[in-house]
C-alpha cells in the first residue's frame, strides 16, 4: 500500500511530519501512522506554553485498540494546539497533513534527528515489507 | 510493523491479505486486527453479523470411558452437568487456585471437545497430558486439523439457516450439534465471545476458506462483515467476558475474578479444590472491577490505580473508549473496599492520575438467545 508523503514536510521514525516556517513550525502524525493506528478516537493535547526537548513526549494519539505517544521532532514550545481534535479526532485520519495538525511550536534551538519525505518513504516501505 | 518472521498462519491467511485486513502477531500467530476499521466491525456485530477466522484456537479432544472423570478432576466447573449436545465454560486452576486458562467444554456425545486459548493451547495440552495419567484417556490436540470460525450478531441466527438449515439454526443457547453447513461437515455451536447470539463452527483445516468465502458471499446483504481481534476485543470488554492474561492469569484465582459461578467446590475433588475453598472462606482482598472514566482519558491495560490518598492499591487490566456506550470504560484489579459501585479511584495515564468511578458490570448486557 502507498501512503501519502508531501515532498515539503520533514518526518520522524515515529511517524511525526513537521512543516518549519521561520523560527515556527507545524507538527502532526503520518498518513502511514494514522492508517496503522487506525479510527482515531482521543488526542492527548498539551498546554499551550508547555517546552519539550527533542523527542519528548508531548502527548498521545488513541485508536479503541491502543495509545501512541506522540513525539516532538524538534525542542520547542507549544504555543497553539488544535482544539478540533478535542470533538473530531477523527481529522488525522480524514486529513493527517492537513486539518488533522497536532501543535504549533516554536522551534528552540538545536537540531532533532529529521528525514526528508524519500528517506521517510523508503523507511516506512523497509518496515511493511519484511 | 513488529516483525511477524516465525509466526503461524491460518488457512485463511491469503484471504485476510486479500481483504485489506491488516496483520499483527498476536500469541505466536499472524492475525488480521482489522479490515474496514474496528469501530465498523464492533457495530456490524452488534447490529447485523461479523466473521471472525478464530483458528488459531486450541481445540483438544478427549476420548476414552475416563473422558468424564477425567474433565471433572482437570476443570473446576461440574462437566457431568454438560449433557450431550451442550456445552459449557471451564476454569483449569493450578493446585493454589490460579487460573491456568479458561475452556468451553463440549459435550459431543463419543466424545469431549475442549477450547483453548491459543497462547495457552501448548501449555494446556502438556497440563493435559500429565493431569492424564492416571485415567484411561486419550487426549488429542486437533488445532492444527481443525478451521474455527465464529459467526456472531443479531443476524447470524437467519444467515446460519440459510445456510446449515433450520434444525441447526435452532440450537439453544450453548447447545452444539454435528451437521452440514453449505455441503461442509461441521460442528457447529451456539457459543461466541462478543455479547450477541451466534455461532462457532468447526470444520477440518481444508474446508475453511471455502467456508469463510461462501458465508461472506451469503451474508453480504444481510450486513455480515469480516471482523478482525480488535473488534473481537473491543465486543468481549463491553460484555466484561474475561481475556486470558489480562482479567485471569496464573497470579489470579476465580472468586477475585468474579467466576465463582464457574467453580462447583461441591461435585467431588478437583485440582484447586483446596485452595479454592479456603479462598471462598476467607474471601477475596481483591476484586475484579468494572469502571468509567469520569476525567478525560483512557486508562490502558497495566496502567496504574491509586486510592484517592494517592497511594497504588492495584492495575487496570483491560480498557478502552466503548465504541457502542460512547464512554471511557475499563476493568481492573482493586481492593474489595474500592470494589463497590460508585467507589472512586485514580487511574495513572501517562504519569497523570484520572479520577474513574467503578461501574456495574457487564457494561453492555449480554443478547443471547435464550
Amino acid at each position: 500500500m502507498a501512503f501519502n508523503t508531501p515532498a515539503d514536510l520533514q518526518y520522524t521514525r515515529t511517524h511525526e511530519w513537521i512543516r518549519i516556517e521561520g523560527d515556527e513550525a507545524t507538527v502532526g502524525i503520518t498518513d502511514y501512522a494514522q492508517h496503522a493506528l487506525g479510527d482515531v478516537v482521543y488526542v492527548d493535547l498539551p498546554e499551550v506554553g508547555a517546552r519539550f526537548e527533542a523527542d519528548g513526549v508531548f502527548g498521545a494519539v488513541e485508536s479503541v485498540k491502543a495509545a501512541s505517544d506522540l513525539y516532538l521532532p524538534v525542542a520547542g514550545e507549544i504555543i497553539a494546539i488544535n482544539e478540533a481534535l478535542v470533538n473530531s479526532p477523527e481529522l488525522i485520519n480524514k486529513d493527517p497533513y492537513g486539518e488533522g495538525w497536532i501543535v504549533k511550536i516554536r522551534v528552540a534551538p538545536g537540531v532533532g534527528a529529521l528525514m526528508s519525505a524519500e528517506a521517510y518513504a523508503a523507511f516506512v516501505e523497509s518496515i511493511t515489507h519484511q | 510493523m513488529s516483525d511477524r518472521s516465525g509466526l503461524r498462519r491460518t488457512p485463511l491467511y491469503e484471504r485476510h491479505l486479500a481483504l485489506g485486513a491488516r496483520m499483527v502477531g498476536f500469541s505466536g500467530w499472524e492475525m488480521p486486527v482489522q479490515y474496514s476499521g474496528i469501530i465498523d466491525e464492533h457495530r456490524a456485530v452488534r447490529e447485523a453479523a461479523g466473521l471472525f477466522d478464530i483458528s488459531h484456537m486450541g481445540q483438544v479432544e478427549v476420548h476414552g470411558p475416563d473422558a468424564l472423570p477425567f474433565l471433572q478432576h482437570l476443570v473446576t466447573c461440574d462437566v457431568a452437568a454438560i449433557q450431550p449436545g451442550r456445552a459449557n465454560y471451564a476454569l483449569m486452576c493450578l493446585p493454589n487456585g490460579g487460573i491456568i486458562d479458561d475452556a468451553f467444554i463440549y459435550n459431543l456425545d463419543d466424545y469431549y471437545l475442549v477450547v483453548v486459548n491459543a497462547a495457552n493451547t501448548a501449555k494446556d495440552v502438556a497440563w493435559m497430558h500429565e493431569c492424564a495419567k492416571d485415567f484411561d484417556v486419550i487426549v488429542v490436540d486437533v488445532s492444527d486439523r481443525t478451521g474455527m470460525l465464529a459467526l456472531q450478531g443479531p443476524a447470524a441466527e437467519a444467515l446460519l439457516a440459510q445456510v446449515a438449515g433450520a434444525d441447526l439454526a435452532a440450537l439453544p443457547f450453548h447447545g452444539v450439534a454435528r451437521g452440514m453447513v453449505l455441503g461442509i461437515p461441521a460442528i457447529v455451536a451456539r457459543t461466541g465471545y462478543t455479547g450477541e447470539d451466534g455461532f462457532e463452527l468447526f470444520v477440518a483445516a481444508e474446508d475453511t476458506v471455502r467456508l469463510w468465502d461462501e458465508l461472506l458471499d451469503a451474508g453480504r446483504n444481510a450486513g455480515l462483515k469480516p471482523c478482525g481481534l480488535g473488534a473481537r476485543d473491543s465486543l468481549r470488554f463491553e460484555a466484561c467476558l474475561a481475556l486470558y492474561g489480562h482479567e485471569i492469569t496464573e497470579e489470579t484465582n476465580p472468586y477475585e475474578a468474579r467466576l465463582g459461578w464457574v467453580v462447583k467446590l461441591e461435585k467431588g475433588d478437583f485440582i484447586g479444590r483446596d485452595a479454592l475453598r479456603r479462598i471462598k472462606q476467607e474471601g477475596v482482598q481483591r476484586r475484579l472491577t468494572g469502571f468509567e472514566m469520569v476525567g478525560r482519558g483512557i486508562a490502558r491495560s497495566e496502567y496504574e490505580i491509586r486510592d484517592l490518598e494517592g497511594s497504588p492499591v492495584g492495575r487496570v487490566t483491560s480498557g478502552m473508549p466503548s465504541p457502542t456506550l460512547g464512554k471511557n470504560l475499563g476493568m481492573g484489579y482493586v481492593p474489595v473496599a474500592l470494589s463497590t459501585e460508585g467507589s472512586e479511584f485514580d487511574v495513572v495515564v501517562r504519569d497523570r492520575p484520572v479520577r474513574a468511578r467503578a461501574v456495574k458490570m457487564p457494561f453492555y448486557r449480554p443478547r443471547y438467545k435464550k
